[in-house]
Parts: C-alpha cells; sequence; structure tokens
C-alpha cells in the first residue's frame, strides 16, 4: 500500500500531539505540580517555569495526609477481596453458559447485559438500607458487597468467551476415557483456561479499583475503610488545599494500576474488544 | 457413547447449579433494590419511618419546574459529551490507525484516562480549572484571552461546559480503544483491491472503512449514551452539581434528594425515572446487538 509522504507525516503526527495532549495533559500537569514548591504554585498567572523541582512533596504528604499509607493499603485490599470474590461467583457461571444448553439461556446473558446499564447510583437508597439492616454500613463489606455485583456480569461474559474457545473435544474425549468431572475440570479446563482467568481477574481488579468513590462515600464514613478517591476528596474540601501533595499522593494511589495496565494492557484490550468487534 | 456424551452436555440442573450463585448474588443486590425502589418511591421514607403516600411524590416531581429543567439539562449534557467522545475517537482511532513509528507507544498512552479510578483523574481536573492557579486560566491570562483569574467551575455556562470536557476526557479513550480494534477487523484486501482502482485514501476512509465499522459505532454509540447518563463521579467532585444547580443532572439530583437530605422517597422516585429512561437506552441497545448477531449468522 501507499506510503504517506512528508506532508501527510506531519499533519498526522500534529494530529496525534493534540488528540495526545488532551489526553495526558492532566497525568502530565499533576506530575509536574507534585514536583514544584507550593509557593510557585500559588502564584497568578500560572508560572510554566520552577527552577526548584524536588520531590518534597511525596516525603511531606504522609504528615499531611496522615492515614495516606493506610488508604492505599485500603485500595489494595478492596480491589483484591472484589475481584477474588468476583472470579468465585463467575468462573461456575461463566463455564456453564460456555458449555451447557438450557432454556432461557440467552435470556438470561442478555439480562446480564441490562444490569450493567444500570449505575449504582439507581441503587442506592434500597442498598443503604440493606446494608443498614445486617449492620455492614462504614466496614469493608460495604464497599465489596455491592463492587461485586456490578463487575459480575461483564466478567461472565468475558469469561465465557475464554472457555468457548477451549475445544469440547477435549473434554468429550476425556469422559468418554471415565474422567470424572472434577478431574476434567482440574487437568484440562483449569490449566487452559488460566490466561482467560488472569485477564478477567485483572479487569476486575482495575474495574474494582476504579470504582472506589461512589460505594465509598456513601456507605463508609471511616477514615480506616477509605480508600485513596475518597480519603483523598476529604482533604480536597480544605480552605488551602496542599495542591502539589495532593497531586503526589494521587499520583502514588494510581501508580499501581497503571503498572499493572501497562504490562498487561495487550491481553485486556484483546479481551474486551474481542467481544464488541469480532461479532 | 454417544449417549454417554449427550448426558455430558446436556445436564441442565447442573448448568443451574452452576449459575445459581452468580444469580443469587445479583436478585440480592440488584434486581431486590430496584424493585425496592420502585416501592419505595411510593412512600414518603425517609430515617424517621415511612408511610404509603401513592404518587405524592411523582406528582411534587413532575410539576416542580425545576425537575423539568433537571431532564432537559441531563439530555443537553448527553448530547454534547457523547457526540464530542464519538467524533474525538473517531478522530483519534484513524490518527493512531495510521501506519507511522511509535503508533505502538501511542495506543497505549491513550489509555490511562480509562483505567485510572475517576476520583482521581478529577483531582487533577480540579487543579487544571483553578481560576487564579490553574495551568488553562494561566495560559488564558498570558495570551490574553482572559483579562484575570477566572474559575472555570465557578459559573454556570462555564462549569457546564467545564464537566462535559472532563467527562470527554475520562469516555474518549474507550471509544477510540474500540474503534481501533474495529478499524483493524476491517478485512485487508478491501483495500488492496481499492488501491487498485485508484481509490484515494480519502475514499477508502469513507466508502471501507466507515460502513465495516458502523456496527461498532453505533454500539458505542448506545454505550456511551448509557455510560454518560450514569456519569456521577465526574460531575460530583467538580461541582457537586453546581453552581446554583447548573450541573445537577438526573444522577446528582437523585443522590442529592435521597443521601443529601435523607429523603429516600422523593429520592426513589427520581431513581424510577433515571430506571425507565435506562430501560429505554438498554432496550434499543438490546434488540440493535440481537440484529446484529443475527445478521452476522446469517452471512
Amino acid at each position: 500500500m501507499n506510503k504517506y509522504n512528508t506532508l501527510e507525516k506531519i499533519l498526522i503526527y500534529s494530529g496525534i500531539l493534540i488528540f495526545m495532549t488532551f489526553i495526558l495533559l492532566p497525568f502530565v500537569e499533576m506530575f509536574y505540580a507534585s514536583l514544584r514548591p507550593l509557593d510557585h504554585l500559588f502564584r497568578s498567572p500560572y508560572q510554566f517555569y520552577s527552577d526548584d523541582l524536588s520531590f518534597w512533596a511525596y516525603r511531606e504528604m504522609w504528615k499531611t495526609v496522615p492515614m495516606l499509607g493506610r488508604y492505599i493499603f485500603n485500595s489494595f485490599f478492596l480491589a483484591s477481596s472484589v475481584a477474588i470474590i468476583t472470579l468465585i461467583f463467575v468462573i461456575p457461571a461463566a463455564y456453564s453458559y460456555a458449555r451447557f444448553k438450557f432454556p432461557a439461556k440467552n435470556t438470561s446473558l442478555y439480562v446480564l447485559l441490562a444490569i450493567n446499564m444500570f449505575s449504582g447510583a439507581v441503587l442506592l437508597i434500597p442498598l443503604y438500607k440493606v446494608l443498614r439492616t445486617f449492620g455492614l454500613l462504614n466496614s469493608y463489606q460495604a464497599m465489596i458487597v455491592p463492587g461485586v455485583a456490578f463487575l459480575i456480569p461483564t466478567s461472565i461474559w468475558l469469561l465465557k468467551s475464554y472457555f468457548e474457545k477451549i475445544p469440547i473435544d477435549l473434554e468429550e474425549a476425556a469422559f468418554v476415557d471415565g474422567a470424572s468431572r472434577v478431574q476434567i475440570l482440574r487437568h484440562i479446563i483449569a490449566p487452559l483456561s488460566t490466561p482467560g482467568l488472569v485477564v478477567v481477574g485483572i479487569y476486575a481488579f482495575i474495574g474494582a479499583y476504579a470504582q472506589q468513590f461512589l460505594f465509598a462515600i456513601t456507605f463508609n464514613q471511616k477514615k480506616e475503610y477509605m480508600p485513596i478517591p475518597s480519603g483523598l476528596y476529604e482533604f480536597i474540601g480544605y480552605q488551602s488545599v496542599k495542591w502539589n501533595e495532593m497531586m503526589a499522593a494521587s499520583l502514588v494511589g494510581i501508580a499501581p494500576v497503571l503498572l499493572v495496565f501497562i504490562f498487561l494492557q495487550k491481553y485486556i484490550v484483546e479481551g474486551l474488544t474481542a467481544g464488541a468487534v469480532k461479532n | 457413547m454417544k449417549q454417554k456424551l449427550k448426558s455430558y452436555n446436556s445436564q441442565t440442573y447442573l448448568a443451574y447449579a452452576l449459575i445459581a450463585p452468580a444469580a443469587l448474588y445479583i436478585v440480592l443486590i440488584v434486581a431486590w433494590p430496584l424493585l425496592e425502589t420502585i416501592r419505595l418511591s411510593f412512600t414518603n421514607s425517609s430515617l424517621a419511618g415511612e408511610d404509603y403516600v401513592g404518587f405524592e411524590n411523582y406528582q411534587k416531581m413532575l410539576s416542580s419546574k425545576k425537575f423539568n429543567g433537571i431532564v432537559t439539562r441531563t439530555f443537553v449534557w448527553m448530547f454534547f459529551s457523547v457526540s464530542l467522545k464519538l467524533i474525538i475517537g473517531l478522530i483519534g482511532a484513524v490518527l493512531l490507525n495510521a501506519n507511522l513509528k511509535g503508533r505502538s507507544i501511542f495506543r497505549v498512552l491513550v489509555m490511562p484516562p480509562w483505567v485510572v479510578p475517576i476520583a482521581i483523574g478529577m483531582l487533577g481536573w480540579l487543579w487544571l480549572y483553578n481560576g487564579y492557579f490553574g495551568i488553562i486560566a494561566g495560559v488564558g491570562m498570558r495570551t490574553g484571552i482572559l483579562d484575570g483569574p477566572f474559575g472555570f467551575l465557578a459559573y454556570k455556562q462555564s462549569a457546564f461546559i467545564s464537566t462535559i470536557i472532563a467527562d470527554v476526557w475520562v469516555g474518549t479513550p474507550m471509544v477510540t480503544v474500540f474503534f481501533l480494534a474495529a478499524m483493524q477487523g476491517v478485512p485487508r484486501d478491501l483495500y488492496e483491491a481499492a488501491y487498485c482502482d485508484g481509490a484515494s485514501r480519502w475514499d477508502r476512509f469513507f466508502k471501507i472503512t466507515l460502513p465495516q465499522i458502523t456496527p461498532v459505532i453505533i454500539t458505542m454509540s448506545l454505550l456511551s449514551a448509557i455510560w454518560t447518563f450514569n456519569s456521577f463521579e465526574i460531575i460530583w467532585i467538580l461541582t457537586e452539581g453546581g453552581p446554583r444547580g447548573a450541573t445537577t443532572t438526573l444522577i446528582i439530583d437523585t443522590y442529592k434528594q435521597a443521601l443529601g437530605n435523607y429523603k429516600f422517597g422523593r429520592g426513589a422516585a427520581r431513581a424510577v425515572v433515571v430506571m425507565i429512561l435506562l430501560t429505554l437506552f438498554a432496550g434499543f441497545y438490546l434488540a440493535l446487538l440481537a440484529r446484529i448477531n443475527k445478521k452476522i449468522s446469517h452471512e
């Protein structure tokens, strides 16, 4: 196919530059702000240049946000718990959808998709009451229980497509040879579906990490259980926000997810887009 | 042997048993609360207790000018946000689909806004929008577009636009990635044939790429519409629905009524309106999906 000439190249690269500026500017500016002294940030109009850049804010933030370490731990703990619990519920269901024919199969799959469209915000009132009745408000469970529910539908769809890729002949052959269902599960399905499980697990982890705000500010008032987003959000209302430290804390809080994502993005994107695109 | 195999693949009870845990979970945490929301919308439920009040919540809500304003505002907000996501996403996908050096890096760099917790991204945007010290106001002042500090989130119109831009920022990466994946799924020989026939790059885009990815464009429009409609964190963190209600969408209003004032009944009535609208979107989406799937299986 024809190659791009120089003019076209320049046009495309400038387009990409503008597009990327829009996407990345907030992150770049967050990072830049985190390196600058506070009195440089608080100059109007905006100063583009600071000479004494340092990582000072990354040390000070632990004092300004005393529970920051706890928030980071909470975010991790919440996201991992949600991901693991989601997998426990999703694995058998996805396997069933991939392998068996049964009445109402397609209808229920579409119902799952439809559920995905109701955001937590619509259900907050009864959820609040349920959690209050069971005494779960202001606890980790207050964020885990609803978090899992909203990740189950997509995870079933994703994992189902992985299970479908495992040739059924393998299972049937083993079954005919007298293997039990448990043996088939252990020796055929488990090893072959590991990549799929990893992708779905990471998807659930990132999803759970990302949704740590609405449920957290609504169902939990206790600082010791707050994840990073709601923990930091509290500081924004203050009269004088220490923006450099706030940005430093935000970046430290998102660094782990970003790293996980960057290393595994190929698999995640392939998995997520496969259903929508190849259909 | 065949019979044995048949028994392997058609054990309905096992199929249901495997689905049961997930199904029960969803019934308990999603389906039942949905029904409970409908019931609550006919009561004056609050922390103090509840009484059946019939359609009172709905009557009050529908006759209030404020509520009608909120519905209109929600759709205007949604329209601009979704259109921008699709347009910018499509342009972005075309740019990143160009066979040039560095494109695989750009494809990764496009994704952070999608992956990072929205709330954290919004803390960044709060700083960008800062009227005195933020970079946007700064550029405005230096270039003379602004003649002084300007709080983007402090005025009705600018807050409305600013929240849309932040929402577009969150939603565009996913749209881009899906469009890009769709573009790469277009069979290469279509392009090669067109190239041999002397079709220009422009022609190839409008006559091959665009028609080929139309199903994905339609799917993404509907999905974006649903997600944008549900958007809560972006507006809540940037403006909490203000100034003077300028960015209060249906979701924000529902939240404020229910958990700001603990008027569960009134909040529930709003939530039901949200549910009805979402069901309409979802219906469209599923009908479309079923049609696309049918068409493909016929080919």
